[in-house]
């Protein structure tokens, strides 16, 4: 076949299945290749949560506490702070391309923008799926008892799923827009104060201090952990379902729309 | 969609940049198909701004520009659908392998799946990476790289191959072996070569016609042979045998041709001298030189010629000051 033979045609929606699979393949695959990316999501939300629950157990005494168990009460902190790593991971590999020249490789090719940011993101809510199949594996093994059941642990999945995916859009817009690794790595810590003045140790009407209870209840990180904790130790709480999928929803429309237009910014091809 | 047109046409083409001077300065070229186009010139000349714009990742500020029968601001999917392009830099992932790239090639290129595997392995062997396949990039040498990009770069058998000096940084077997490559793609498949390089040697070997260019703007254009017929006549090179005696020696050439700058005890002769004649005279003025040689024009007299200044002292000058893309 001489070089200037054509393939066959193929229909637009097995050409654009074919490219998101290339762009999820190949994130999954560096991640997995990059132990040092790939266990830090796992291990530390884990170990903080232990050190946590060593520290403050006593809390559960508090009068109103919601549990007896300091760790399942924790357990949903992991959930949130998986996906804050899921962010990083996201932007850094992206920002790489944008640095590296190999996004302008991609815009070379036939690809759609929408496959790469599906793709890439396809490939963090897979991973963010392993990280929430690892953190209830945890907490079975510790003895926590999920009290929404089987149906509660599926939910929790789908929780996870529209979380990554929301935090990786953030990710992939903070990528985008600045173009460097360091940037996105940057705003790591920024997006950490936004967990710890959540109601990540306490609940919030049992913040003494005025001014962490406002921050808290405003903060809607509050709200993302609140709706994983009720399925863990409150069983089916439709108002904390609501309220953590209407925002967890919100944040990834949000984040999605931001990337999108960061992304038609940053592949300038005509 | 099919279009037998492999050429490359430009006319008027400008890139400016904000606060920037014009990296691209109203450029017409017209590379005909199958032919293998040489853009020569320094750092920072605009060759690589040239490049994003004709490959459609950069929109140009002024002027048009046809690739393989497309015009690059309007009909930019067309014109990628037609074109394969090796960067600057390869731009390769160190965390994935040879094969690894090719398949995500080949998927987001569109290939059918039944196709994908064996379209993978006809350019691993082409390019010799075969052995290499299955090895990260990160442990690849520079010469592997390169031909991986130029294996990815023809996954979907372009018309015109846009190479934005695909051997800087090679040693010299690498090199061969990638201009072997290249030639062969234009003679025996018929694409359609633009090749930016700042060696002067690569333009001469490689290129059919060579497209000189200097800030922005091309300065000369055709075949290496006939831009050094342009010039014309032969340079003397010489070495005085004592330093002492540079200024009278260089006094002297100047009686047998012009002389050619840049510090060098050399001339253009004049026509009707030989070097016999400048041995003659310099023995005559009781002058003895270590070393004198006479060199044919070379595409380094061409740039010489064109633009006042060796292409070796150009990019120099050109790294010591701040640049757009080159």
């Amino acid at each position: 076949m001489s070089a200037t033979e054509v393939f066959a045609p193929r229909s637009s929606v097995d050409v654009l299945a074919t490219q998101i699979a290339a762009v999820a393949g190949r994130s999954i695959r560096r991640t997995l290749r990059q132990p040092a990316l790939a266990i830090p999501p796992l291990v530390f939300p884990v170990a903080l949560m232990f050190v946590n629950a060593a520290g403050l157990e006593p809390s559960t005494l508090l009068p109103g506490f919601p549990t007896d168990s300091f760790l399942a009460f924790a357990l949903a902190v992991p959930f949130v702070q998986g996906a804050l790593f899921a962010t990083m991971n996201a932007g850094t590999d992206l920002a790489r391309d944008v640095q590296t020249g190999f996004l302008n490789r991609l815009s070379l090719t036939s690809m759609r923008g929408s496959s790469l940011l599906v793709g890439q993101l396809a490939g963090i809510v897979v991973l963010g799926l392993i990280q929430s199949v690892f953190y209830i594996t945890v907490g079975l093994v510790v003895g926590v008892d999920f009290a929404a059941g089987i149906g509660g642990i599926a939910v929790l999945l789908v929780f996870s799923l529209v979380v990554s995916l929301g935090f990786g859009a953030l990710g992939s817009f903070l990528a985008l827009r600045t173009g460097t690794g360091e940037a996105v790595q940057g705003m790591f810590p920024l997006l950490f104060v936004f967990l710890f003045i959540s109601s990540m140790n306490t609940p919030r009407d049992l913040i003494a201090v005025d001014w962490f209870r406002f921050a808290a209840t405003v903060n809607p990180v509050s709200y993302l952990i609140e709706c994983v904790r009720s399925l863990i130790i409150e069983g089916w709480d439709g108002r904390a379902l609501a309220l953590g999928f209407g925002i967890a929803v919100a944040i990834a429309v949000l984040s999605l729309s931001l990337a999108s237009w960061a992304l038609r910014e940053r592949m300038t091809r005509t | 969609m099919v279009n037998a047109d492999n050429s490359i046409v430009v006319e008027g083409l400008v890139r400016e940049f904000k606060k920037g001077p014009r990296a691209v300065d109203g450029i017409d070229l017209r590379v005909e198909p199958g032919e293998i186009y040489g853009f020569l010139g320094p750092n920072g000349a605009g060759k690589s701004t040239t490049v994003l714009m004709l490959t459609t990742l950069l929109p140009p500020t002024d002027g048009t520009a046809k690739v393989a029968g497309y015009d690059v601001v309007h009909e930019g999917p067309q014109v990628r659908s037609m074109i394969g392009a090796a960067l600057q830099e390869a731009a390769l992932d160190n965390l994935l392998t040879g094969r690894d790239h090719l398949r995500l090639q080949t998927m987001l290129q569109g290939l059918p799946r039944k196709e994908r595997k064996a379209r993978g392995e006809e350019l691993l062997i082409r390019v010799g990476l075969t052995e290499a396949a299955d090895r990260k990039v990160g442990g690849y040498s520079g010469g592997m790289k390169r031909r991986l990009d130029l294996a990815l770069a023809l996954v979907h058998r372009p018309r015109v191959l846009f190479l934005d000096e695909p051997t800087t940084g090679l040693d010299p077997q690498s090199r061969t072996a990638l201009w072997d490559e290249v030639a062969r793609l234009a003679r025996e498949d018929g694409v359609t070569v633009f090749l930016t390089t700042q060696y002067l040697e690569e333009a001469d070997v490689l290129a059919d016609r060579v497209g000189i260019i200097d800030h922005g703007r091309i300065v000369a254009e055709g075949t290496p042979a006939a831009l050094k017929a342009e010039i014309g006549r032969p340079s003397v090179h010489a070495i005085p045998e004592r330093e002492t005696d540079r200024a009278r020696i260089a006094s002297l050439l100047a009686q047998f041709g012009d002389p050619l700058g840049d510090g060098d005890l050399a001339v253009r002769l004049h026509g009707g001298y030989g070097l016999a004649d400048v041995v003659r005279g310099v023995d005559a003025e009781g002058l003895a030189l270590h070393d004198v040689e006479l060199r044919a024009p070379s595409l380094d007299d061409v740039f010489l010629a064109k633009t006042g200044r060796t292409l070796e002292g150009a990019a120099e000058a050109e790294e010591s000051a701040p640049q757009p893309a080159g």
